[in-house]
């Protein structure tokens, strides 16, 4: 059995000239699990998204993906390790058709054109944008790009997902129906991190929470265990 | 699928005009008409060429004479000194061109934007000092290929025909040659990197690999072109292949007609060749200075009133004729966006 977590960072740092946007963060995410990120804006979310996708170079500290070490690869790398992202502002191609979008995540793994499109189908359809696969990306509505971007990072065939607050903006409804696509892809046997300002939306899926203040990590546990946790509250309350 | 009968009617499209292409000159006979429809096919094949990189992948390159130069040079030098068929020459004016192109795409695509077409210009400009600045390639004075000899072997002929079958021949493998891009997972690469660069890199593509490969094929046509130009004019010099113009025109092409699509530098090269040649008897003077001045005025046009080309141009048109279908009315995310 597999007993190497699938994600172990360690003591994880990144810091622009001075500003520190990651402290010492340190957390495992087992295969499968969903994990929700939380935090104040410019708590350092994002950046910890882009240490771990290969985006920036941590400045300290390691991060092991299936017990290898990772640090510092480059994002097409972590991509071709089964870490897969979507972008908090949208970055979808424009010139290409929805489907086309997803044939190009699908091509990781299969250059064959014919194939990587049956492929995108497939991811289309489970992300609920069938009826969208000819139209062009840039005239899809900003939502439907967040499930674009979800559906082209599936596409990878990961094994750990980083969605980018993909339900802001979304009504109740939804917001719900985002829920339902994480659950489904945590039965896929997908890992995902979830960062989210929608407490609705994370809370009841996440297994697990981890909430950063200023670049730290102040709390993890259950969903329950947070929204009791007197320093989560004070950070958010302290906004 | 709408997409099978879309294919099989650009299939028909493209052999109509490939059999209009092959007999169009047994209508024009005139030399000097023949001389023109060699220079449209030219201009088509270098636009069609840099398209591969400047339009599909995006990196606009304002350099592309040095790799029409070397081709010139390269396939030029080799019958010269060794008699070597420029049939074989050509191709190794090409690898010449490729090798050279990878040289110099490693440190240029550490550039971004604007920063790479200015190192790509001055590349060019200290290939073209380098040049013409050689004792081994006669600097300045130019090379003349030899006047005793003509036929296919040469590849030099007394008439213009068979010029134009060659220049037609290679025009149409690089076509193919683009083509094949376009479909392959490359294609989709290209304007993967060419939309998002880094969304590109999160779904696992290189964006030097690819960039590299859109340079290099490019520059392995664009040598040929240029070999093809000294077999035709059989002389060169610096000025007349390695010119910063050259590089101007060849991207001009592809722009003026639309970028990232096939059919847009075959429309360029028709309407830039023809104005060309128009003002070349109007202003009777084939001086660069007047070729700089119908660029700029060219560049001026297309950024004002389209840039996307005059392919773009027709869409538009189309779109806003009466009868035309109507746009969807749906949030466009564009705007949104910071
Ligand atoms: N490339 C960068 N260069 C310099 N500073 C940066 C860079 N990226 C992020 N920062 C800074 O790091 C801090 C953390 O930003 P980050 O985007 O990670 O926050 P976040 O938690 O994702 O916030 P939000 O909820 O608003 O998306 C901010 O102060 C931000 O300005
Ligand atoms: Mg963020």
């Amino acid at each position: 059995m597999n007993t190497a977590p699938l994600l172990a960072v360690d003591g994880l740092g990144k810091a622009f000239d001075g500003l520190v946007a990651n402290r010492d963060i340190s957390f495992v995410v087992h295969h499968g699990e969903i994990i929700g990120l939380i935090g104040p804006n410019g708590a350092g979310k994002t950046t910890l998204f882009n240490c771990l996708a290969g985006f920036h170079t941590p400045t300290t500290g390691r991060i092991a993906f299936e017990g290898h070490d990772i640090t510092g690869s480059t994002p097409e790398s972590a991509a071709a390790l089964g870490i897969a992202r979507t972008f908090q502002i949208v970055r979808v191609f424009q010139s290409m058709t929805a489907l086309e979008n997803v044939m190009v995540g699908a091509m990781l793994r299969n250059k064959r054109v014919s194939e990587a499109r049956e492929r995108a189908e497939d991811e289309l359809a489970f992300v609920g944008l069938s009826h969208r696969a000819d139209t062009p990306a840039s005239d899809l509505t900003v939502s439907e790009q967040k499930r674009l971007e979800v559906a082209r990072a599936l596409a990878t065939e990961p094994k750990l997902i980083l969605l980018d607050e993909v339900m802001a903006g979304l009504n109740p409804t939804e917001v719900r129906e985002a829920s339902a696509l994480v659950h489904r892809i945590h039965q896929r046997g997908i890992a995902s991190i979830i960062v989210e300002h929608v407490m609705e939306g994370i809370m009841p899926i996440a297994h697990r929470m981890l909430v950063l203040d200023y670049g730290a990590k102040i709390a993890d546990g259950t969903p329950a265990e947070i929204a009791e946790n007197p320093a989560v509250i004070a950070a958010y309350l302290g906004e | 699928m709408t997409t099978g009968t879309n294919v099989s009617r650009k299939m028909a499209g493209t052999a109509a005009l490939l059999a209009l292409a092959a007999v169009l000159p047994l209508a024009v006979t005139e030399p000097s008409q023949q001389n023109f429809l060699i220079l449209i096919l030219m201009g088509a094949q270098m636009g069609v060429a840099w398209n591969i990189v400047g339009g599909y992948a995006g990196q606009v390159s304002l350099g592309h004479a040095v790799f029409y130069g070397i081709g010139a040079y390269t396939s030029t030098m080799l019958l010269l000194t060794l008699g070597l068929t420029p049939w074989i020459g050509a191709l190794a004016g090409g690898l010449v061109a490729a090798a050279f192109a990878l040289a110099m795409g490693w440190p240029c695509f550490r550039l971004k934007g604007h920063y790479f077409a200015m190192a790509t210009i001055a590349v060019a400009e200290i290939m073209q000092i380098l040049v013409t600045n050689s004792d081994a390639l006669e600097g300045a004075v130019g090379l003349y290929l030899p006047m005793d000899q003509s036929g296919w072997g040469v590849l030099i002929f007394l008439s213009k025909l068979p010029y134009y079958y060659v220049i037609l021949g290679l025009l149409v493998l690089t076509v193919l040659v683009s083509w094949a891009i376009e479909r392959s997972h490359i294609g989709y690469y290209f304007r993967a990197i060419k939309d998002e660069p880094e969304a590109a890199r999160a779904l696992g593509v290189s964006l030097t690999r690819y960039k590299l490969i859109a340079l290099t094929v490019s520059a392995f046509l664009t040598a040929m072109g240029g070999s093809f130009y000294a077999q035709k004019e059989m002389f060169i010099d610096p000025g007349s292949v390695f010119a910063g113009t050259i590089s101007i025109k060849i991207a001009l092409i592809a722009i003026l007609g639309g970028v990232g699509r096939l059919t847009g530098p075959v429309l360029g090269a028709v309407i830039l060749i023809t104005i060309e040649e128009y003002s070349r008897t109007l202003f009777g003077s084939t001086g660069s200075g007047t070729d700089m001045i119908i660029y700029a005025a060219m560049i001026i046009l297309v950024a004002v009133f389209s840039p996307s080309g005059v392919l773009g141009l027709l869409g538009d048109l189309r779109r806003h004729l009466p009868g035309a279908k109507p746009a969807e009315v749906e949030t466009s995310a564009k705007e949104i966006r910071p």
